[in-house]
């Protein structure tokens, strides 16, 4: 178990590039037969979820978080292989996007990377996004959730026209939505009928987990 | 350089609140308090009172006409606000912003010629947000290009590089001040803004990276910047930065500066 400790240490440190210490220590479980869940759960992820609380509470930066993101995909990606025949499931599955007519992305990423480092299955819509094309992708991938953002008070219109797509689709009762930006209000929330609102990245993964009843 | 100041901005605390509530002392205060910290001409922005904001903004440009002589930036993507705040405005305005994204740009272009105004040019197209240095250079050469075969006199073009924070990716700062330079190098006429609070989105103590930040940018070229001018650090950098840069004759804004108690 120590070994499990130690990988969600080495995330929370975060992986600069010149060693590639967390994939060795999984590695390193996986010939002592640790089950790879435990991996998963109690190194990987747990590790990403104290970098999320310590990025709420202003204790950390954004170019941490973006090392320790580093560091945990190195170790998802020795166990991917794996999780096929293990039966490990996602929290769910999140189709996330910038709407139409909106070209920034850095918002849209973080929230991703940090849905991401907390279990979920998240595929990435892009920018510029438009309604029909976020039903599309929440279709084929039988997405829980469809997270969306908006970076100018312009573009916020674009994520009422989704809801009001999403409603007018055989998704209405399937989907939860979740918006965030830098404009981006609660009462906006209220006011357009989303699911839930994030004000940043760490809130998200909360906020998600909230929508979908996970505890 | 000229000093764009930044606070009368909704999106600032306090200051939703105080356009809602119509507190004219509260915002006239802003206003005075930068032309006096040396502000050439101040930014309005409203945006966060979304559909609202047609009718803030103009109120907006003539609270602040009627508080201080300066002209102003009017900074919204939104024609119809724009056009509003506009046709109130005394003096020369400049509007923010432009793009060469296709809608951004017919909507905007007919308000810059109609008003004369100055106009500060995103250098962002339908594909984003340029990233590289060479990229941001390629969209700003063609966005001018459009702009002066639209006639929109070269002086009133203010080309903005776009900062991004650099807390999540580390080449934005330099792609920022390559772009500046080349720009500042082939269009000597043209002028070249920022939005230099950007760059430190995300990380801690964000004056200090600004104020790095502003003085290479201004090494390399940069004549105008959207900033807080109550922030007496940055402000006192600006004119050093200036002085050094060969942009202040005989260095004689420094010195006075220095007389005026502003250098510490």
């Amino acid at each position: 178990m120590e070994l499990v400790e130690e990988i969600k240490e080495g995330v929370i440190k975060g992986d600069l590039g010149v060693e590639t210490k967390v994939a060795d220590l999984v590695n390193k479980a996986l010939e002592e037969k640790v089950p790879v869940a435990t991996i998963l759960r109690e190194g990987l992820i747990a590790g990403m979820s104290v970098i999320g609380e310590r990025f709420k509470k202003n204790e950390v930066y954004v170019p941490e978080v973006l090392i320790a993101a580093r560091a945990m995909k190195s170790g998802t990606a020795v166990l991917k292989p794996l999780l096929a025949d293990s039966d490990i499931e996602p929290l769910g599955t999140v189709v996330m996007g910038t709407v139409k007519g909106d070209l920034h992305d850095i918002g849209k990423n973080l929230v991703m990377m940090m849905l991401e480092g907390a279990g979920f299955n998240v595929i990435d819509a892009g920018i510029d996004v438009a309604p029909e094309k976020f039903i599309e992708l929440a279709k084929e991938n039988n997405a829980d959730v469809i997270g969306m953002s908006a970076l100018l008070t312009t573009t916020m219109p674009g994520m009422h026209g989704t809801i009001e797509a999403i409603n007018g689709s055989e998704l209405a009762d399937k989907v939860k939505t979740i918006i965030g930006g830098a404009p981006v209000t609660q009462n906006y929330a209220d006011e357009i009928g989303a699911g839930g609102f994030a004000p940043d990245a760490a809130s998200a993964v909360d906020k998600t987990k909230e929508l979908l009843g996970i505890a | 350089m000229l000093i764009i100041g930044e606070r009368i901005n909704t999106s600032r605390k306090g200051l939703h609140e105080a356009v809602e509530k119509k507190d004219e002392e509260f915002l006239k205060e802003i206003a005075r308090k930068q032309v006096e910290n040396g502000a050439d001409y101040l930014e309005v922005n409203c945006g966060t009172r979304l559909e609202r904001e047609v009718d803030d903004l103009p109120w907006l440009v003539k609270l602040v006409q009627e508080t201080v002589d300066v002209p102003l930036s009017i900074d919204t993507p939104r024609p119809e606000a724009a056009e509003a705040a506009l046709s109130v405005h005394k003096g020369r305005p400049i509007i923010n912003s432009i793009s060469a994204e296709s809608q951004r740009y017919e909507k905007v272009l007919p308000l810059v010629k109609k008003y004369k105004s100055g106009v500060i040019a995103l250098c962002m197209d339908d594909r984003g947000i340029p990233e590289t240095a060479e990229q941001k250079f390629e969209v700003a050469n063609n966005l001018r290009a459009r702009l002066i075969s639209d006639s929109v006199p070269e002086e009133d073009i203010y080309l903005d590089p776009l900062v991004q924070t650099v807390g999540s990716n580390q080449v934005v700062g330099m792609a920022v001040v390559e772009a500046i330079r080349e720009i500042a190098r082939s269009f000597p006429k043209t002028h070249i803004s920022c939005g230099i609070s950007n760059i430190s989105h995300g990380l801690p103590k964000r004056k200090v990276l600004n104020r790095a930040f502003i003085v290479m940018c201004i090494a390399a070229g940069l004549d105008t910047g959207i900033v807080d001018p109550n922030d007496a650090d940055l402000m006192q950098s600006i004119i050093a930065a200036e002085a050094l840069a060969g942009k202040d004759d005989f260095c004689v804004r420094y010195i006075e500066a220095y007389r005026a108690g502003k250098i510490v």
